[in-house]
């Protein structure tokens, strides 16, 4: 049987994967949104954007759903502490993604342009909140959340809304905003035909560009501005899930302690830079498949190496950093993590079969033609 | 410590979040159902009409779904921003039945939604009942999942509490699938999701058979309303809720509570028609009852007693002090893993852990609580009387009145004369509202009679929420009561103006000449 510390280290995996397939299938559906009422100029075009991800959104924002709900289940005092914590934030989160089903499920049913202008906006703000605040949380998390644990182990946040927005939070901000936008241009180029195919194309090279300078500027000030944390007491990896009992201490740079020890995990962000840069050379060159490949590598990379950089920790604190959530000391019991996993094992194969199929019952490009021809569908 | 303002908001928000998400819940859950009835008659005898019915039908199923999902993912996230400590508590157990729902039946159902919109023409018709299918599937399964949740904290089965962790963990998992008020709920609440969708269909129609349109699609969505709708509310009533309340102290409670019944009555129990319970006095006036009922419903048999409050009350009030034991010796423990004695006192009081927290409340240190703090505790079980007692008897005074309406609907379709009475289609149409104020008052009964605790025993309400500040939640709460209002105003305008327009203004959805 797997014992605690592999069921730990098995579970942030699980995180990962779910975390890369919301930004790798979700990504594109929120990039889309943030860029569509720009790149299409009149109601069909943007209608056209819009019906490359209508029929897959749904579905590919579960993988999102499902991080939450994975979360509470592996990694409930993560759950609790980030969700209460960041409690604006996440209402604001909340917001966005309420924006986007109800536009989508509302705006064809009238046809006045006043409509379909504020259902554009609202699935802008669906599309643009989002991907601006999970790369704000990120930064947070490097930077420290202002929480600890009282005796009973309450978790109690003690910043307010505005502590987010720290200014290496906000460039973390841009990091994913221009990552998504860059996927969600990749998907459009390769989905809709024709000049809007071509401009969404223009926008994902600009994005890829502002994407690997903020990347490479965020790294470089992790390694030269932050104070990275540090488990310094013994280690208890198969311990009790008790924040309380550890001891961490802060050091400029700490971060990159995983990278220093593992020279090969320089790997992720490497590529991460790369395949953005490769993005947008194949957007440039109009191999718009071969690009959205890249993209879609370039969220797992990118998400990779926060999390490397992260490990063990999940959510440091930076008002007392011995209550910091890691791997080792937040998740749940050995036994709910293992009927977990099984579930896992089998059910994450299943979707992934059946979305694959989905997409390709859908597969084919969007033109501006057959859009005309159901015109009662928006 | 605990901030009463918070408290008081955090679960006024949830109760609006939830009751607001559970309008559109069982209508997906119906009228998926129906659809897969009607598509499968469309493929069996390949008539376009039943699929120009699906389609239609489909088209209000859209915009019902949409506002589901959206109101769904504030509950999926509600339980961590207001309540970090319930999440904390219990997430070891409460979270898989969610992550469950989430892998297994919400991404089935999500994944599909859309090809049944845009699949029309990319698949067979037999493909396209499949996914319509899984669709209605996915739902249901969702439901599953999510009362199988519910229904631990109506009875907290298959845990037990860690002091080296502060929380509940898993210790069956079996015992939290196979919960026995998960069972009853999922019946129950299923069924009445499916009652739902079947007034749903049956009152618009009448409402196009009254004004003469749209009639041939109008007669055949009657015909599947009424006989789907017909055994859908009979399970509703004879598959009550009821069969769960045995389960544990606090559905006990319940069912005292719902019935206004302060002293245990001689077996077999009467059902309370009619009363006016007065909390202060502790009594229910002007009883009107109906002899034996109420010991069939709750206990099945005609030798068992159905506890009183009073009673349940004194239970209580044992296990308060037992629990003022547990939490003594856990305070001990947390300062000394190793104590056998406080060890051993943990041990053979920790069932009661739960109310002694209930002391928490009226005094910050329950080892020095006093006879009238514990009175206080015990009497804090008892739910809300009155409004228990009324909303379950409106909940079940529209449950048989449905069950008469689909029996008459039922009559009216075979003999295919419902053109002929009107006053019929007029009261068909007229009842559109009232499955939704039944699901309402059902979800006030198991879940405001839940009352005082999250989860039953275990974890008081007031202890679970987040240390966030009161402002913050009155800002959330504000932001969704605005925020939701106006969604509400938007979809009631679209679904009139869907209907009003009707199949025939549709034309075959998607349709060129509409221009929309």
């Amino acid at each position: 049987m797997l014992d605690y510390e592999t069921l730990r280290v098995i579970w942030w995996l699980i995180l990962g994967v779910l975390l890369i397939g919301f930004a790798v299938t979700d990504g594109f559906d929120m990039g889309v949104c943030a860029i569509f009422r720009f790149v299409g100029r009149t109601d069909e075009e943007r209608r056209a954007l819009l019906e490359s991800i209508e029929p897959v959104w749904e579905g590919n924002q579960v993988w999102f759903i499902l991080g939450g709900g994975a979360v509470f289940a592996a990694w409930p005092l993560l759950y609790a502490a980030s969700f209460s914590g960041l409690y604006l934030a996440m209402f604001l989160l909340l917001i966005g993604f309420i924006l986007r089903p109800v536009g989508f499920g509302f705006r064809g049913k009238m046809i006045e342009p006043a409509w379909r202008n504020a259902c554009d906006w609202g699935l802008f703000a669906g599309g643009a909140i989002p991907s601006l605040l999970f790369g704000v949380a990120f930064g947070n998390l490097f930077l420290g959340v202002p929480f600890h644990f009282d005796a009973t182990m309450r978790p109690v946040y003690t910043g307010g809304f505005f502590n987010l927005l720290h200014p290496f939070a906000v460039l973390c901000g841009l990091v994913s905003l221009s990552m998504l936008v860059m996927h969600g241009a990749a998907y459009a180029s390769f989905k809709v035909e024709g000049d809007i195919g071509r401009r969404a194309a223009g926008v994902g090279k600009f994005a890829a560009i502002l994407f690997a300078i903020c990347f490479v500027g965020a790294g470089i000030w992790v390694f030269a501005g932050l104070d990275g944390q540090r488990i310094v007491s013994a280690a208890n990896d198969a311990g009790p899930s008790n924040p309380l009992l550890k001891s961490v201490v802060l050091a400029r740079g700490a971060w990159l302690d995983n990278y220093r020890m593992h020279g090969l995990l320089w790997l992720a962000p490497i590529g991460g830079i790369a395949t953005a840069l490769l993005t947008g050379l194949n957007l440039q060159l109009r191999r718009f498949g071969a690009a959205l490949v890249a993209s879609g590598l370039t969220q797992a990379a990118a998400i990779l190496t926060a999390g490397i950089a992260l490990f063990p920790f999940l959510m440091p604190s930076s008002t007392n950093p011995n209550h910091s959530l890691t791997v080792w000391d937040a998740s749940s019991s050995a036994k709910t993590l293992l009927i977990m996993l099984v579930a896992v094992i089998i059910f994450l194969p299943l979707v992934l079969a059946y979305t694959a199929w989905v997409y390709r019952v859908l597969r084919g490009q969007i033109t501006l033609e057959a859009i005309r021809r159901h015109a009662g569908l928006y | 410590m605990i901030d009463f303002d918070v408290v008081t908001l955090s679960r006024l928000q949830f109760a609006l979040t939830a009751l607001y998400h559970f309008l559109f819940v069982p209508l997906t859950l119906g009228l998926s159902m129906l659809l897969v009835i009607m598509e499968s008659v469309y493929v069996m005898t390949k008539k376009e009409i039943w699929k120009r019915m699906t389609k239609f039908w489909g088209v209000l199923f859209g915009i019902n779904f949409a506002m589901g999902v959206a109101t769904g993912i504030t509950m999926e996230f509600q339980f961590g921003t207001n309540w970090a400590y319930y999440s904390h508590y219990v997430g070891d157990i409460f979270g898989a039945p969610l992550a469950l729902e989430g892998l297994m039946a919400f991404f089935l159902e999500s994944t599909f939604v859309g090809l049944f919109f845009f699949g029309w023409d990319r698949l067979s018709r037999v493909g396209h009942l499949l996914v319509t299918a899984l669709v209605a599937l996915g739902s249901s399964l969702s439901a599953l999942w999510i009362l199988i949740a519910n229904a631990w904290m109506q009875n907290p089965a298959g845990a037990e509490f860690n002091y080296e962790t502060m929380r509940m963990e898993l210790v069956s998992f079996g015992a939290v699938l196979f919960n026995p008020v998960a069972q009853a709920k999922f019946v129950h609440t299923v069924a009445a999701g499916y009652v739902v969708g079947s007034v749903f269909v049956l009152a618009i129609s009448s409402w196009y058979l009254l004004k003469g349109r749209n009639t041939e699609v109008a007669r055949r969505s009657m015909a599947v309303a009424a006989s789907f709708g017909l055994a859908c509310s009979l399970s509703v009533v004879v598959l009550g809720d009821q069969s769960g309340y045995e389960a544990s102290e606090n559905q006990k409670m319940k069912v005292a509570a719902i019935e206004a019944e302060w002293e245990t009555a001689a077996a077999p129990a009467a059902f309370t028609l009619f009363g006016l319970p007065d909390v202060a006095a502790r009594k229910t006036y002007a009883e009107v009852k109906v002899p034996w009922l109420l010991g069939l419903i709750a206990t099945r048999s005609i030798d068992q007693k159905v506890p009183g409050i009073f009673e349940l009350v004194a239970r209580a009030r044992e296990r308060v002090k037992s629990g003022i034991l547990a939490h003594a010796a856990l305070q001990t423990l947390r300062a000394d893993h190793d104590d056998a004695a406080a060890r051993a006192q943990f041990e053979a009081h920790r069932a009661d852990l739960g109310y002694g927290l209930l002391l928490l409340r009226f005094t910050p240190d329950p080892a020095a609580a006093t006879a009238a703090q514990i009175e206080l505790a015990a009497w804090s079980t008892v739910p809300n009387v009155p409004v228990l007692f009324w909303s379950f008897r409106f909940m079940v005074g529209i449950g048989m009145f449905l069950v008469l309406l689909f029996t008459a609907a039922f009559y009216f379709s075979a003999r295919h004369s419902f053109q002929r009475n009107r006053w019929f289609l007029r009261l068909a149409f007229c009842s559109l509202p009232l499955p939704w104020i039944a699901a309402e008052f059902g979800w006030v009964v198991a879940e405001y009679g839940r009352q005082p605790w999250a989860v039953d025993g275990v974890l008081p309400t007031f202890l679970g929420t987040s240390t966030t500040t009161a402002a913050n939640v009155w800002l959330s709460l504000a932001g969704f009561v605005v925020f939701y209002t106006a969604l509400a105003v938007v979809e009631l305008y679209l679904m009139t103006r869907m209907i009003r327009r009707g199949p025939d203004g549709l034309g075959y959805w998607p349709d060129p000449a509409a221009g929309t």
